[in-house]
């Protein structure tokens, strides 16, 4: 069967800024079944060559998948026209990982913490609160479509 | 990722989480485990010793069979979590909402 990503690796120097080793970019179509192998391709490509810890691999991992399960079915409704866009710069002591979708965005300071004790028994609301518990930065852009998650290696 | 379902002598339904469980397996799990309270089955224990990562979706899908098991008068039990799937429960405090066992063998021990 034909995958139904699309990934591009540019192993040359992707800036001129010479610490950047490898952009990784993956495109992907707006369906939550092709989130895992999505998230194990980018993470693959992410820590090749690196003595990743199995903590690092573990915070990319999740945050990942939750940047495109926000992303397909936020973003994009699960619409079959609209794709994911995933890019990674891998930086000797970092790793950042843009995700970005095709829909109107949102405010990202309007989503509540799910921190109350009144909402423990809440069976959703807890993703981008991961995100920003397991990485070290988190930013978006104006439109608020696109989440950028950087991860230190340590 | 794939759900394997066997019962205890003691009548637990266990369930081992092998692989992912995120947005993409959710409900598969909340059917298994659907079907089951449908058939009378009350005591769960889901284990997670083989699995990878879990995503919000996840947790919220076991929020909700927590809920769902309760409601009927049974309890659901969680073994297995290595150091950072357990930290997912910390960090959202649903450690505080499940009984969380080291190994299954623990978890079945006084069910």
């Amino acid at each position: 069967m034909t995958s139904p990503l699309q990934l591009c690796v540019r192993r040359t120097p992707a800036s001129p800024a010479p610490a950047v080793a490898t952009r990784v970019r993956v495109r992907m179509p707006s369906d939550i079944a092709c989130i895992e192998q999505t998230v194990s391709l980018v993470t693959r490509h992410c820590l090749a060559g690196t003595a990743a810890t199995d903590r690092l691999r573990f915070r990319l991992q999740v945050a990942v998948a939750e940047a495109l399960a926000n992303a397909v079915m936020q973003g994009n409704q699960e619409m079959p026209g609209k794709s994911v866009l995933v890019e990674a710069e891998l930086f000797l002591d970092r790793i950042c990982v843009q995700v970005t979708d095709e829909g109107i965005g949102f405010d990202p300071t309007r989503v509540p913490e799910p921190d109350r004790p009144e909402q423990l028994t809440d069976t959703c609301g807890r993703g981008l609160f991961l995100i920003r518990k397991l990485v070290d930065e988190v930013h978006f852009n104006e439109q608020g479509n696109s989440i950028c998650m950087t991860l230190r290696r340590r | 990722m794939a759900f394997h379902q066997t019962k205890d002598a003691g009548g637990v339904v266990v369930v081992r989480v092998e692989g992912q469980l995120i947005v993409g397996n959710r409900q598969e799990l909340k059917d298994l485990i659907g079907a089951a309270l449908d058939h009378g089955e009350r005591k769960f224990l889901i284990d997670f010793a083989r699995t990878g990562y879990i995503d919000s979706s996840g947790l919220g899908a076991l929020v909700s069979l927590s809920k769902r098991v309760r409601e009927l008068g049974g309890e659901l039990r969680l073994s297995g979590l290595n150091e950072d799937l357990r930290s997912l429960f910390e960090l959202t405090k649903l450690d505080t909402l499940f009984a969380i066992a080291d190994t299954p063998e623990q978890a079945l021990a006084n069910f």
